[in-house]
């Protein structure tokens, strides 16, 4: 694949399309014009104030500058970069959806039917028993679920201090475990890259709330031993908590609920494929087990039997509380829904099965070695004594994204990559023929890479020593 | 491609125990693109189709068509974080921009790329708080009068930092500045304050707040929004060390709540700040390239030392509000401001010459929204109203609030004759 990507640079010029602010700004006296006394407003207000066709042509300049799941390939590994389907956003646009969260539940009637709905959906797919969606993202979720874990040992009476992680885990669910107030208690992998058993033992006790883990794993691999570990966990008191970034893997054969979780995020905009708009919105719904569905955050939506009003919300007995200032992502979730109904129950476990065949197709094509296995939807090939950050700069020349490099740790030199069900067999071959003519190409080349984006290599570390994060900054100097 | 693998069933490829295996059904029907669509269409027509007149920290502005066509580009709406800048310049750029126009607004230099909505960007000031402020104290200290799902969020984020929440009393609308000052001392961290406030009122005594965080050495974190920062004082001016708040008052039609949360602070906070930061350096041919940066704040490399477990964030909001700054243009937007001040004194003004309520009841100036004293109970009232297709809030026993933006500015006549009709 030859791949040009757009640039669009007058020749004495040292940057590619300009800033807004360089196509000219504006500076108003907004308390000129303004009923309100001259105290109370601000002195000068200076923006950009392009014409429409301006507007139009920078965006879409600026688009073209930037790569897309619809453009290619995006492997990037536990982001699960499925293609988003086109029908979801125009279920979303429907106007009779854009409502106030305060309005009365009786006027709402809709809404409220249409997010029960997904509740239920969501908590068949996990095997729990109520489900929350008003966490925003999935590291909110996360958040959601350690509070609740939080809460339900408060009530039992119980003060306990930790949450166990394995270090192969996601970057938020250590954040997220800090943010609530937990020491965190790392575990070490285990030699086949699952979590060590014994390590675990070690680590879980009377202080621990819960385990936080991700299955399969952060390299695609399953924990086999996930009844033991529940068993454990549980034995010694402590929950244990689903990180749902990968549950796109389980689809129709296994779920957190059945393996003894007992709280649970979903990533929808992985999961169920709704755009991931440079980096959201997503959503984070919190599935919990009956015993945690006292401590769901407010307002919860419940259907009223026997009442005129079908559907209401109601703020569950010992309730967290709130994450989110409203109710989360309403137009995420109601792509949500529209995406896991388009699929259904075989379309479910469909898109499980290609996106494992998928995964393992690749790294069969790939010439780079993959040392944990069997892996399902994602594996952690290693770029070997070759610096992974260069190799992934080198594929960005031949037409794909690369996958994310250097994570996690227990592989060196990592390239996790999850090509999704979404890729055909050709895409899947050009996104191996980038791979390995990458990984062959000379140090020289690779250290020269890329030269057909829009951009050459950054210096990312230039960049941040020296922080110029707006223009007016740039303006400074 | 099984063959390619060695495998003859992709099933062999599944390496789950039996024991914790699923093969049971989730009883989910799949339907066509077509029916999901008339499903979906017919649920939401349930909705009732009502005027709003609703605010509270959600606005409905009118969103020009150019941001969801621009925006809706699958080259933006389908991309994710750039974590590889060389080949996702365009959104990044974006993401500069959006930051530059709320550095202008907040007169802040420091503007990250988006929280998920304001109570968290709220929530994240006072654990930036927590992390800079040298007071021994564990105090933040909020407005009496703050929307309690704020305040909730807010609540749950200080817990795990060991902070507590105290109120301070309000003055006809706005803070209290001699009981704020009474209480501020080494104990509070950060004292935040609303401009405008939770029921619309225009915060008379910013720069005697930020004397009295300056003189305690509190964090001053000021609420505000995109729309109203345009007009309003500048924070910067009146000592405002972080500004939070909505900017999908830009960009956003009325989405159940859906948001934008504003996080910009002072530049002695850089490190610390939690969020995406887009930064400008240079590629290897010297031209300008805009980059994620000072990434070491964040979770994925510094886990649970980060300044925030924030990952997926609201970045395609960020591009929406920026386009539709765009397009406003300063003028356009200091025009639409100042028509949320005009607009809401005039309706305030109409419903208080009608028997049964007064309004504003605050005696201050208002910005989108106010509130209603009625003499029946507002409840009742609210549903009278709503039985003829109006929607206000109700806040207290008898009291309403009532928000106008350009939305429904042509239906206040009609609300206000409804108002007539119920009182």
């Amino acid at each position: 694949m030859i791949y040009d990507q757009a640039r669009y640079t007058r020749e004495e010029e040292n940057h590619h399309e300009p800033l807004l602010s360089e196509k000219g700004q504006e500076t108003v006296g907004p308390g000129e014009s303004s009923p309100l006394p001259e105290a109370l407003t601000r002195d000068e207000l200076t923006l950009p104030n392009p014409s429409e066709p301006e507007v139009a042509r920078h965006y879409t300049r600026l688009s073209q500058m930037n790569w897309a799941i619809d453009a290619g390939p995006y492997p990037l590994g536990s982001c699960t970069m499925k293609y988003n389907p086109k029908f979801t956003e125009d279920v979303a646009a429907d106007p009779n959806g854009a409502v106030h969260p305060d309005r009365s539940d009786r006027s709402v009637q809709g809404t409220l039917e249409l997010l029960a709905g997904l509740q239920e959906y969501l908590a068949a797919i996990g095997g729990m028993d109520a489900v929350t969606l008003q966490p925003p993202a999935g590291a909110a979720g996360e958040f959601t679920g350690i509070l609740i874990a939080k809460a339900y040992h408060e009530k039992q009476g119980n003060d306990r201090s930790e949450v166990v992680i394995p270090a192969s885990a996601h970057g938020t669910n250590f954040a997220t475990a800090a943010m609530a107030g937990y020491d965190v208690v790392e575990l070490p992998s285990g030699e086949d890259g699952r979590v060590d058993f014994e390590a675990l033992e070690a680590a879980v006790g009377e202080d621990t709330a819960a385990l936080m883990l991700t299955n399969p794993n952060t390299v695609g691999l399953f924990e086999r031993d996930i009844a033991e570990i529940a068993d454990l966990v549980h034995d010694a008191g402590g929950l244990l908590y689903y990180d749902g970034a990968n549950l796109n893997a389980l689809l129709g054969r296994g779920r957190p609920g059945d393996m003894g979780f007992d709280v649970m995020h979903y990533n929808v905009h992985k999961t169920f494929a709704t755009p991931h708009g440079g980096g959201g919105p997503g959503a984070g719904p919190v599935g919990v087990v009956e015993e945690l569905a006292e401590f769901l955050p407010t307002p919860h939506i419940r259907e009223v039997n026997g009442s005129k009003l079908g559907y209401e919300t109601y703020e569950p007995e010992h309730s967290i509380g709130k994450v989110h200032g409203f109710a989360g992502n309403w137009l995420v979730l109601i792509k949500t829904y529209a995406y896991i109904a388009r699929l259904g129950d075989a379309g479910l476990a469909d898109a499980a099965a290609k996106a494992v065949l998928n995964a393992n197709y690749l790294a069969e094509q790939i010439d780079l070695e993959v040392p944990y296995g069997p892996f399902h939807h994602e594996f952690g090939a290693t770029a070997g004594d070759r610096d992974a950050a260069d190799v992934a700069k080198g594929m960005l020349d031949y037409g794909v994204h690369p996958p994310t490099t250097k994570w996690p740790e227990m592989v060196p030199e990592a390239m996790l990559t999850e090509p999704t069900e979404a890729e055909s067999r050709a895409s899947l071959d050009d996104l191996a023929s980038a791979f390995n003519r990458a990984y062959a190409d000379s140090d020289e080349a690779l250290a020269d890479a890329p030269t057909q984006t829009t951009a050459r290599r950054i210096d990312q570390a230039d960049a941040a020593r020296n922080p110029r994060l707006s223009w007016q900054a740039l303006g400074e100097e | 491609m099984l063959d390619a693998i060695g495998v003859e069933d992709e099933e062999e490829l599944f390496d789950i125990p039996e024991a914790v295996a699923f093969d049971g059904e989730f009883g989910i029907e799949p339907r066509t693109e077509r029916e999901i669509r008339a499903e979906c269409a017919r649920l939401l027509r349930r909705n009732d189709d009502l005027t709003e007149f609703l605010g509270r920290g959600h606005y409905g502005h009118y969103v020009p068509s150019i941001v969801d066509h621009l925006a809706d580009r699958a080259e933006f709406i389908t991309s994710y974080t750039q974590y590889q800048p060389e080949i996702t310049q365009g959104f990044l750029q974006a993401l500069f921009e959006y930051q530059s126009m709320l550095v202008e607004l907040t007169g802040l230099p420091i503007a990250n790329c988006s929280m998920y909505d304001a109570a968290t960007a709220l929530a994240e000031s006072a654990t930036l708080a927590d992390r800079v402020r040298s007071t021994t104290g564990d105090v933040v200290l909020v407005p009496e009068q703050l929307r309690a799902g704020k305040r909730e969020v807010l609540s749950n984020y200080c817990d795990g930092a060991d902070l507590s929440i105290e109120t301070y009393p309000m003055d006809d609308g706005i803070a209290d500045l001699d009981a704020l000052a009474d209480r501020a001392d080494e104990d509070v961290v950060m004292i935040y304050a609303e401009n405008p406030t939770v029921r619309g009122c225009i915060e008379e005594g910013l720069a005697e707040i930020g004397e009295i965080a300056d003189g305690t050495d509190a964090l001053f974190t000021l609420g505000s929004d995109v729309i109203a920062l345009s007009v309003l004082q500048e924070p910067a001016s009146v000592g405002a060390d972080v500004v939070v708040g909505e900017a999908g008052a830009l960009g956003m039609p009325p989405a159940y709540g859906m948001g934008l949360g504003l996080f910009a602070c002072a530049e002695e906070y850089l490190r610390q700040v939690p969020g995406r930061l887009v930064g400008a350096g240079e590629d290897a041919d010297g031209m300008r390239a805009y980059t994620l940066t000072l990434q070491t704040r964040e979770q994925h490399i510094r886990k649970e030392r980060a300044t925030s477990n924030i990952c997926t964030n609201q970045a395609w909001v960020a591009l929406r509000a920026a386009i539709h700054a765009s397009m406003l243009g300063p003028d356009g937007l200091v025009d639409l401001a100042n028509d949320c001040v005009r607009e809401a004194e005039s309706v305030a003004a109409a419903i208080d010459d009608l028997s049964g309520a007064s309004a504003p009841v605050h005696d201050r100036h208002h910005f989108r929204e106010f509130a209603v004293r009625t003499d029946q109970p507002a409840a009742a009232i609210a549903g009278d109203l709503e039985a003829r297709d109006f929607a206000v809030h109700v806040i207290d026993e008898h009291l309403l609030q009532v928000c106008v933006t350009e939305l429904n500015v042509g239906e206040t006549d009609d609300l206000v004759e409804a108002f007539a009709e119920v009182l």
